[in-house]
């Protein structure tokens, strides 16, 4: 294992320009996959049930897998932070065993 | 005559010849006994033999059906993967251990009675161990020691329940169990604890990341798909299967959003993927069941992927919290590639082997109106890409740069990765050539449907917005090196001081018990790993089974002491 030296070549992810497009990108893809839901949920109240079949109303509703997700990482991540409060401890808590 | 050995024989016995052979030879030994057992399982097909009657009950030595058969092939593979992945083992003992611990999974899966079972369920327990000591030191040490606790307190349940079922029941062969009788409730707890249901669940957490590089890797594959296994057999269809599972998928994806051992964060996400099978168990259906075992197949490939690419990270650079790494995919790029494949296979992408088996047992819990479970497990769903899916790959290979250099993964463990990594593509894009058509039931589920591949491209690709959206405003948790509490603290910390309480004594037989533990595990290892030179063949090997037959008695008496402090 060493450090790095300064003569390396630098990696895609120094360029924050490509960092950016990562992110760019996800948001395009957000937003296609989104319309597309909107789309197939159209077809589908236009009677297309080969194409969307959901088992209950809610589950059908245009755009739920999308805040679904979004909502339960939000809230899993704010709910983890607050567990760090009570539950975290120094790394070395158990090493006097 | 072929068709009359037990397939688990062929690497238990097997393994004996390991610590005799050197170089290639051994190598190439050691990769061919599970690709022998795997070819005399396939030459098998569903049978069952080895049966003989023992105190009056019905034994069966091997039963392959419709149920096992998966399982069977499974553990083969597992094994050999893992095998290869741990050719660059420093530890000679792993080998043998791994093989034997490999071969009592198949064992265990193909037993036909619940004693064979028992048999089976202990060979795991003591093989396994040794994977945790083999990384030496008192952290390892204590982490086993905790761990064969747990293990062999599962096989004195198992023992108890088994003789107060046989009692009510007249018979121990092993099929449909039900918990109608308080031999069920044990049985059922026993299994409970191998599967890491919640509250049992923490020696998988504190012992999994404390093993060898490769360890980790042998270690995910086994003791919980046995107990899947051995749930689906005797349990399916028990309703409180159905939340256990449903508590199993949601509880530690907070735990490992907020842990920096990354080996940890997979122990965590693994509970959180048997709880998808246990889930699947407990409704009980065919859909659900071949879910279940559907979803034992992928996880041990793509999970064996994710702790294959953390143990190669460890092995290049001695290290594995979060907090310390990032930046990797300059100086690791395959292994980062090959990590992103188990991520995504984990995190259900579509063309990937997660996506395939996890909405069988997801459309299961939505056609029996089990809305609530379906919407936990939905959570859970987007939680796994998450902190599997994301976190993962993200710390290790990108994040900010560490400054750490090393070199890629040596080549044996990129073909291992690369093994696991391609099965699971071709199970996430063509279920049909192997996986669905052996599993127990007949498969009508059609997981490509438009509506399923857009929900579930929403539900990923909205939860990385919502990783993106954290980590850019700062409200992402950063990775700091700790340590979190969870159940075991309430042993390891007021019991322990209860006990510190009683006196001294107490303590002082504790330490003794602990140094001649070390002393002897350390001998071992270490026996085992000692070069033979010419002739000196038949001493060592002696001293081996020596140095093992004491330890084995010094363990006992050991677990005697644990028990009764």
């Amino acid at each position: 294992m060493a450090n790095h030296d300064q003569n390396e070549k630098p990696g895609v992810f120094d360029n924050p320009r490509n960092v950016k497009r990562v992110i760019y990108g996800l948001y395009a893809v957000c937003a296609v996959v989104f319309a597309l839901d909107i789309v197939s949920w159209i077809q589908g109240m236009a009677g297309a049930h080969e194409l969307r079949h959901p088992e209950r109303g809610w589950e059908g509703f245009p755009g739920f897998y999308a805040f679904y997700g979004f909502v339960a990482c939000v809230l899993l991540v704010l709910v983890a932070r607050e567990m760090r409060k009570v539950l975290m401890r120094r790394e070395e808590y158990y090493d006097d065993e | 005559m072929m068709s009359s050995i037990p397939p688990a024989a062929v690497m238990i016995l097997g393994a004996v010849l390991v610590p005799l052979l050197r170089g290639r030879l051994r190598t190439a030994y050691v990769l061919a006994l599970p690709l022998a057992g795997l070819a005399l399982v396939l030459s098998m097909g569903d049978t069952e033999f080895g049966k003989t009657t023992l105190f009056g009950y019905d034994m069966t030595l091997v039963r392959i059906d419709g149920l096992s058969r998966l399982f069977g092939w499974l553990f083969h593979i597992a094994a050999f993967i893992g095998l290869i992945f741990a050719l660059r083992s420093p530890r000679n003992i792993e080998h043998p251990v791994a093989l034997v611990y490999a071969g009592a999974a198949v064992g265990a899966v193909q037993a036909g009675d619940l004693i064979t079972l028992f048999v089976f369920w202990e060979i795991l327990a003591v093989s396994s161990v040794f994977l945790v000591w083999a990384r030496a030191g008192e952290r390892a040490f204590r982490a086993g020691m905790r761990y064969l606790v747990a293990q062999v307190g599962s096989g004195a349940l198992l023992l108890v329940g088994i003789l107060v079922y046989a009692d009510a029941a007249g018979s121990v062969s092993f099929g449909d169990i039900g918990l109608d009788s308080p031999g069920g409730w044990l049985i059922m707890l026993a299994f409970g604890i191998k599967a890491a249901f919640p509250m049992l669940h923490t020696w998988l957490t504190d012992a999994y990341p404390e093993s060898t590089f490769s360890g980790a890797v042998f270690l995910s594959a086994f003791t919980t798909k046995v107990a899947v296994y051995a749930l689906a057999r005797g349990f399916a269809g028990e309703d409180v299967l159905v939340w256990v599972g449903a508590a199993m998928t949601s509880f530690p994806i907070f735990y490992a959003v907020i842990e920096n051992d990354l080996r940890r964060v997979l122990g965590y996400s693994m509970i959180n993927q048997l709880g998808f099978m246990v889930c699947g168990i407990g409704i009980g259906t065919e859909l659900a069941v071949n879910g279940a075992v559907a979803h034992a197949f992928n996880d041990v490939l793509f999970k064996g992927l994710l702790f294959m690419s953390m143990g190669a990270v460890l092995y290049r650079t001695g290290n594995i919290n979060g907090s310390d790494l990032g930046g990797l995919y300059k100086s690791m790029p395959k292994t980062a590639g090959l990590c992103m494949v188990g991520a995504a296979s984990i995190s259900a992408f579509p063309l990937f082997s997660g996506f395939v088996s996890k909405s069988l047992v997801m459309g299961a819990a939505l056609y029996e109106g089990y809305d609530v479970v379906w919407l936990m497990l939905l959570f859970a769903s987007a939680g796994v890409f998450h902190h599997a899916g994301i976190k993962i790959p993200f710390f290790a290979f990108f994040s900010h740069d560490s400054g750490i250099r090393v070199k890629e993964a040596p080549g044996s463990m990129l073909i291992a990765m690369t093994v696991a990594a391609v099965l699971s593509m071709v199970n996430g894009i063509w279920p049909t050539l192997f996986l669905y058509p052996n599993l127990p039931y007949e498969v009508t589920y059609q997981p490509f449907t438009s509506a399923h591949v857009i929900s579930q491209i929403q539900i990923l690709f909205f939860s990385a917005l919502a990783f993106c959206g954290l980590k850019l405003t700062g409200l992402y948790p950063p990775e700091l090196r700790s340590v979190n509490l969870d159940v075991d603290w309430i042993v390891r910390r007021p019991l322990r001081r209860f006990a510190l309480s009683l006196g001294g004594a107490g303590m002082a037989l504790r330490g003794l018990v602990v140094r001649s533990g070390m002393a002897v595990t350390n001998r071992v290892v270490r026996t085992a790993e000692r070069r033979t030179g010419p002739g000196g063949v038949l001493e060592r090997t002696w001293s081996t089974s020596v140095s093992v037959l004491w330890a084995a008695a010094l363990l006992a008496f050991l677990l005697i002491l644990y028990f009764v402090r």
